[in-house]
């Protein structure tokens, strides 16, 4: 496929025929969360749209988030939009290494630039340059010179959108989603910055760079190719939430869409992981979901060809999509438990002539608050005694 | 003899069940309605909707299967059944590994994928030609 080609011309190079090709935009339409009315737009719009290059830089992440794309179970749909997008960098999919991949990197930013689409996966550390490096290259350094000449950037995962595990508590890289790392970092010069590489000709300020994050430890491998398919189809970013989301996948929370839901609603709970409530498939909200909370597709989308979520196979929702999943005070902690001891509620109840249940609501809500400040570490205590209540 | 739809639809006591499968099939019915009324054809996306385990085939067996079922292959297998509800079809899309990338309830007279592609017939008539010039 030449980079010339449009989709339209390049599918149909491939064998694709036209009802073939609407099967896929058929297929690309649900994955965006479109009403399927939406399809002969869509497919008017890909026949006629030429390849985005995109450059993928991987920082402290575990390759999570690019086995859940490559290993997922829809390779059609996923092969199909890689197939469409030109995929220039991403140095652990892409044969070359060293020297010839970087400078894969430098001549697709320099023939795109201003156009490319940045795809980041992992945090950034600030702590020290060394943590994290490619090619001697820290992550800092390599992310304010590729961000200059993104048309945007697609924070892939919740490291790369919220900071993720790195960012738990205590932090010891000082990681940073790579929001913050722009809004705190952007109007630095990175060291590596030369003229003629890049074709910039000024320092350029990358703070407000649009990011759109696609949170999840790791992300639902439709929810990627969706993105990816909605700038395809309409050259833009589509519509964001306060966080920073496309609001067709994370618009709702999993607690809103789940099944599960009608139990809720009758206060029928699952109290442990093997009684009545959770043979009869009863709400596990009691066992710490933190559906409620929590706002991502894997209610309706599912994963492993739509088979199944956590909560479908018993287990509650961990909210791996939300800031600071990691250090939320117990992933089996209902979001109504203490998160402190009890006495001292009680105690601070009676002092404060309230009723127990707003005592408890005030101290949840202040010990939520500094843990979310202090990134207050979950041990195995918190998780054992989140068992046993 | 047909199965009564609440029959059919409603959730078994204490089983994990949405309660959108009544509300989804009173959907289909107005739908029909337009199409025979006003010639409005409606997709139903299934994957959009939250089910619970076991409600999709309810949903299955309820509209059950009619005269027609269209095989396809085209990117992968695909089938089209009109339920025994003409007007109404099920289709299911898999890929080329033969996974499930799509469901849909359809109402209409013909799923526009059935009918031949204006652009496959501009294809396969200059394969036509190139054939008999041979």
């Amino acid at each position: 496929m030449t980079k010339d080609q449009t989709i339209g011309e390049a599918l149909r190079a491939r064998g694709v025929s036209r009802r073939g090709f609407l099967k896929f935009c058929a297929a690309t339409a649900s994955l965006m969360a479109l009403p399927p009315a939406m399809v002969p737009k869509i497919a008017a719009a890909l026949e006629k749209a030429r390849r985005p290059s995109v450059i993928w830089l991987s920082f402290q992440e575990c390759t999570g988030c690019t086995e859940s794309l490559t290993r997922s179970h829809s390779p059609t749909i996923e092969d199909l939009i890689f197939n469409s997008i030109s995929l220039d960098y991403h140095h652990t999919l892409q044969a070359a290494s060293g020297t010839a991949a970087e400078e894969d990197r430098k001549t697709a930013m320099k023939e795109n630039y201003g156009k490319y689409l940045l795809v980041v996966d992992g945090s950034i550390p600030v702590g020290n340059p060394g943590f994290s490096t490619i090619a001697g290259v820290s992550n800092m350094d390599m992310l304010l010179e590729t961000a200059a000449g993104a048309a945007a950037i697609i924070a892939v995962g919740t490291c790369a959108a919220f900071g993720g595990i790195p960012y738990a508590d205590p932090n010891p890289t000082k990681a940073r989603s790579v929001t913050a790392f722009l809004k705190e970092y952007g109007n630095r010069l990175p060291n590596t910055f030369t003229v003629d590489e890049t074709g910039q000709t000024d320092p350029v300020d990358v703070t407000n760079k649009p990011v759109i994050n696609v949170s999840g430890c790791p992300p639902i491998p439709v929810v990627i190719s969706g993105v990816l398919a909605h700038f395809l189809t309409f050259g833009k970013l589509p519509e964001l939430d306060s966080l920073g989301r496309p609001m067709a996948f994370y618009g709702k929370s999993i607690h809103d869409r789940c099944y599960r839901r009608p139990f809720y609603d009758k206060g029928l709970f699952a109290n442990s992981f093997d009684d009545e409530g959770a043979k009869k498939g009863w709400c596990l909200y009691k066992l710490g979901c933190k559906g409620p909370t929590t706002y991502n597709a894997c209610a309706t989308t599912k994963w492993n060809e739509g088979t199944s979520f956590p909560i479908q196979s018993g287990h509650p929702c961990l909210g791996c999509s939300e800031p600071d999943f990691w250090d939320g005070g117990g992933f089996y902690k209902a979001l109504s438990t203490p998160t402190g001891d009890i006495t001292r509620t009680a105690v601070y109840a009676i002092g404060a002539g309230a009723a127990a249940g707003v005592a408890l609501g005030a101290l949840n809500r202040s010990k939520r608050a500094h843990m979310r400040k202090t990134h207050s570490k979950v041990g195995i205590d918190d998780l054992e005694k989140g068992d046993k209540s | 003899m047909l199965p009564h739809i609440d029959d059919a639809c409603h959730s078994v006591p204490g089983s994990a069940a949405t309660g959108n499968v009544i509300p989804l099939l009173h959907e289909v019915r107005h739908a029909l309605q337009a199409l025979l009324e006003q010639g409005a054809e409606t997709v139903i996306d299934l994957r959009a909707i939250p089910l619970g385990p076991g409600e999709e085939e309810r949903i299955a067996e309820t509209l059950g299967r009619g005269e027609v079922q269209v095989s396809m292959s085209a990117l992968g297998p695909s089938e089209l059944i009109e339920t025994r509800y003409p007007g109404v079809w099920m289709s299911l899309h898999r890929n080329q590994e033969g996974e499930v990338i799509g469901r849909y309830i359809e109402i209409c007279l013909v799923p526009s994928l059935v009918r031949s592609q204006e652009a496959d017939i501009r294809y396969g008539l200059q394969e036509l030609d190139s054939r008999l010039q041979e």
